[in-house]
């Protein structure tokens, strides 16, 4: 598939620019028989246990295997509200695949990932609600962020009977999955899919509200049981040099916003991008970038790229797509009167880990974009307005690994907010962990026989699995 | 292949689930919470085992036959199995005999795990010397633990029958009627008798057992078999130091026949409703669906349970209710025997009704197996462009030339891909006619419907 534009026009839509689309097809019904069979069936097996949310994979699989794809999809969201985008944006090659027994025998591991979407895109196609929202509990938690956190949390306090408000600063939920992942990864109406099943369950949200700045702490805290904060991380870090302010200077996040909402206008291909940083978003701004026809993409990084913290299939995409990269460059200055024009470097040099900048190094780079990819700042600011919140240095949340609740014995937090940034699936993992804790907190209760069989994934089925935890459906 | 389709303008509301529909299941007045039994086998060898099984999910268990004191000895070497292609365990074979524990050891289990599992269904099977004292003697020691039923074991090929018992009862149908009357003279529970396939026509031992007084019959029992012979040593495969005995053979492969025998049970007209609890290769929700749909008011698993453990139970219950839901079942007897009286004798089917292959040229990969298959084994009716002289892309795609297929299936077998080759039916426009009716009217009456004086050119 060719990866820039082929259009001769001025390209408007998605359409326009093939390399935007889906990287990892769909399985066809055959592909999806054959790769299924090839799964070994393992007990207590790795790939559950590589899994943050647990998935029981090779019970999915099997089900797969026996022509039962709505169950096999059933047992996936049991698990993992969020399993359908999941199946397209979990890094499986360092998770389950990267688990799977058969890299032992140095074989091709079953393709985890796609036989998930195969069985997710199965319910969806039908349009089947599995779940339904649990007795009335007389219980209201405040879920604070309708990013992927935010909604397994709410989803399984919807399945335990409290009544959930979520408020999310932005027009829609679903978070970075909405608005900040590379588009041939996971498209916006998949990510929709899945956010209104979750919903569906009887969430009440209010958009546009940001919690600490439109509404006070402690109104929610007031008016709520208890309050779950699913916030994210907030804007990029700065890299500090001057000519920051120039137009055609972006946040990464930024810049691939405007893609995910296809306004491909706002962000014409120029003739030079350069990206400050080599992490897994910054490669979605740089493959992007290419395959939106930017004929020279540049990757820039301080240290070498066997430190870059992107996976090394990340790296390889990015070598695929054409991106140069320069390695071992501090950015020294963004060049240009009003808008860039280029990036002034300096060389890196490293010592014991520790970098020291070389003199008389600098050199420039001419560009016509700059985009910053080099991490964001937690919402410490706006936290620290939360009374009795502990929040460590870097102004994330301190919570109890087990329940993740705070040091304030009203409020849990999960996902990117209490560990600066990793994936979808950890934020999911941490949304259904706190949502049990918030339940037993709120009634002194344990939930009902219905409910074993997910709460089973939180720890890991394991060994246990099987004992009395009969699947709930 | 495309992405998934999208339609956010108009979309359908979200649909919920169908209620779960009820999978209480009840074989000759024995019930259980679902129509899942672990069959009489290794992996109900013990009151633990049985009850791991039941935490998973399992609705009953037939414990591994009991017999008397002494018990048996085994050889170690007891299990052999075939693999087919990537397939790991096809076919299993076994020459482990009954149980080899004391029997007051496994009667103290089996009431300890009625007692912890009332709901589950426990069935003793038993296998004694055919004399009515034993018998008599065995059923009330073993019924003493609560048990909700037994099973009496006719089947079994191997070892035991040599000293008389097992399939060597099963294959003399004066004998399955006068043991089970043995049984039925003291027996408080209901009484499945466990049927041998190694018999000419296994209806006749079903009427010896419903005429004995059984409450139902189990089956199928494993078929006589040797694993193979190592090519290296030359001697038999899974030898018990150089030397074989044949075993029981059982597995995924087995299963075609069981649906058979359990068909012609249940449309048998002197047999028909006796309650049959279907075994042999039952591996998956859809494997149970098949024999429930044929007449089985339960099934019972051993093989695929030795493969991967009792969890599968739980893809197993999960599949029965999607596919219920889908159905429109509310529960078992909904669908149970629902399909036997499709299964008719040969002369019954309706001779002009024709179908023929269809192939989908889109969905074509080339291979040609389906070229080769009909052009050397079949009926010659598959050509393809490439063979008259035609070159390019996609001169290798098959075509089917209708007037002279037969409609066999063989080439949508072959065929490696979902859904390309299809057998569509073509309207005749004919009456039904059958062989029956046919030979009544004197050879007269058929409508040749597919060219059957067909000889094929040799090729060129």
């Amino acid at each position: 598939m060719p990866i820039s534009p082929v259009s001769k026009k001025t390209p408007k839509t998605i359409a326009d620019f093939p390399g935007l689309q889906e990287l990892n097809p769909a399985m066809r019904p055959e592909e999806a028989r054959v790769e299924s069979n090839r799964c070994l069936t393992c007990f207590d097996a790795p790939c559950i246990a590589a899994c943050p949310t647990h998935i029981d994979i090779p019970l999915f699989i099997r089900q797969l295997q026996t022509a039962d794809p709505m169950g096999s999809a059933v047992t996936i969201l049991e698990a993992n509200p969020l399993g359908h985008s999941c199946a397209r944006v979990c890094p499986v090659e360092a998770l389950c695949e990267g688990s799977c027994v058969y890299q032992q025998w140095h074989e091709k591991p079953v393709e985890i990932g796609r036989l998930q979407r195969y069985a997710t895109d199965h319910l969806h196609d039908a349009r089947v609600q599995p779940f339904s929202a649990g007795k009335d509990i007389g219980k209201r938690v405040a879920v604070v962020g309708g990013g992927p956190s935010g909604l397994s949390c709410a989803a399984y306090l919807r399945r335990l009977g409290a009544a959930v408000t979520v408020f999310e600063a932005k027009p829609m939920a679903g978070g970075l999955n909405t608005y900040g992942i590379a588009e041939y990864k996971l498209s916006r109406p998949e990510v929709l899919d899945e956010v209104e099943l979750v919903l569906d369950l009887g969430a009440d949200v209010r958009f546009g509200k940001r919690v600490g700045k439109d509404i006070p702490f402690d109104r929610v805290l007031r008016e709520f049981d208890a309050v779950y904060l699913g916030v994210g991380l907030g804007p990029g870090h700065d890299l500090d040099v001057p000519g920051e302010h120039l137009s055609g200077v972006y946040e990464a996040l930024a810049f691939i916003e405007y893609i995910k909402h296809h306004d491909f206008g706002a962000i014409p291909p120029g003739r030079t991008t350069i990206c400050i940083g080599a992490g897994n978003t910054a490669v979605d701004v740089v493959t992007q970038a290419k395959r939106m026809g930017t004929p020279k993409v540049v990757m820039a990084y301080r240290r070498g790229p066997e430190e870059m913290p992107a996976y090394e299939y990340e790296y390889d995409l990015a070598k695929g797509d054409g991106v140069e990269f320069l390695w071992h460059v501090v950015p020294v200055k963004v060049l240009g009167k009003r808008s860039v024009e280029g990036m002034r470097f300096a060389r890196a040099a490293s010592k014991d880990g520790k970098l020291t900048v070389v003199k008389g190094s600098e050199f420039d780079v001419p560009c016509d974009r700059v985009v910053k990819a080099i991490g964001q700042q937690a919402h410490g600011a706006t936290l620290r307005k939360l009374s009795g919140l502990d929040l460590d240095a870097k102004g994330r949340v301190v919570v109890d690994p087990a329940t993740l609740r705070t040091s304030n014995k009203k409020v849990w937090a999960g996902g990117d907010a209490v560990n600066g940034g990793k994936e979808v699936v950890n934020a999911v993992a941490d949304g259904k962990r706190a949502a049990l804790s918030i339940y037993r907190a709120v009634t002194g209760k344990t939930p009902g026989p219905e409910h074993a069989y997910w709460i089973s994934t939180i720890e890991g089925r394991g060994k246990a699995h099987g004992s009395a935890k009969a699947l709930a459906y | 292949m495309a992405p998934r389709k999208h339609s956010h303008t108009k979309r359908k509301p979200l649909k919920k689930l169908a209620p779960e529909p009820d999978l209480s299941s009840d074989c000759a007045g024995i019930k259980s919470p679902n129509p899942f039994w672990l069959a009489s086998a290794p992996p109900t060898n013990s009151g633990p085992q049985i009850m791991r099984a039941f935490d998973y999910g399992w609705g009953g268990a037939v414990w591994k036959t009991l017999g008397e004191d002494p018990a048996v000895v085994n050889v170690t070497s007891r299990y052999g199995a075939i693999d087919i292609g990537g397939q790991k365990i096809a076919g299993f074979n076994n020459i482990e005999l009954i149980t080899d524990r004391p029997l007051a050891d496994n009667l103290k289990e089996m009431a300890e795990v009625k007692k912890r599992y009332p709901k589950h269904a426990v069935v003793a099977s038993l296998m004694v010397p055919c004399e009515r004292k034993n018998w008599h003697d065995i059923v009330k020691r073993v019924e003493d633990t609560g048990c909700d039923g037994l099973e009496l074991n006719f089947g079994c090929p191997h070892g035991m029958s040599e000293r008389g018992m097992g399939a060597a009862v099963g294959q003399v149908p004066e004998y399955i009627k006068m043991v089970t009357e043995f049984v039925k003279e003291v027996a408080r529970t209901p009484v499945l008798v466990k049927l041998t396939p190694n018999i000419t026509d296994v209806r006749f031992a079903a009427r010896a057992a419903k005429a004995g007084g059984a409450d139902g019959v189990s089956l199928i029992n494993t078929i006589n078999s040797i694993m193979g012979v190592d090519l290296d040593t030359l001697t038999p495969k899974f030898a018990v130091g150089g030397l074989a005995a044949h075993g029981g053979y059982c597995g995924p492969a087995v299963k075609p026949i069981a649906l058979n025998m359990i068909s012609q049970i249940a449309n048998d007209p002197e047999t028909r409703g006796l309650p049959i609890s279907g075994i042999g290769g039952v591996s998956a929700w859809n494997d149970a669906v098949e024999f429930m749909l044929l007449g089985s008011a339960n099934v019972q698993v051993c093989t695929a349970v030795m493969h991967y453990g009792f969890r599968i139970v739980e893809d197993m219950r999960a599949g029965l209710v999607s596919w219920m839901r889908r159905q429109g079942f509310t529960k078992l007897d909904d669908f149970i025997g629902h399909s036997a009286p499709a299964v008719v004798e040969w002369k019954n089917l309706n001779l002009h009704h024709k179908t023929v292959a269809k192939i989908d040229a889109d969905k074509c990969i080339e291979c040609d197996l389906c070229y080769i298959a009909c052009q050397d084994t079949a009926h010659q009716c598959i050509v393809r462009p490439v063979d008259t002289g035609k070159k390019g892309p996609r001169s290798r795609v098959p075509s089917v030339i209708e007037e002279d297929c037969v409609g066999c299936n063989l080439c949508s077998l072959v065929c490696p891909v979902d859904q390309c080759i299809t057998m569509a039916p073509v309207p005749t426009g004919h009456k039904p006619l059958t062989w029956e009716q046919y030979t009544k009217n004197g050879f007269t009456g058929y409508k040749e419907v597919y060219k059957r004086y067909h000889t094929p050119e040799k090729t060129k």
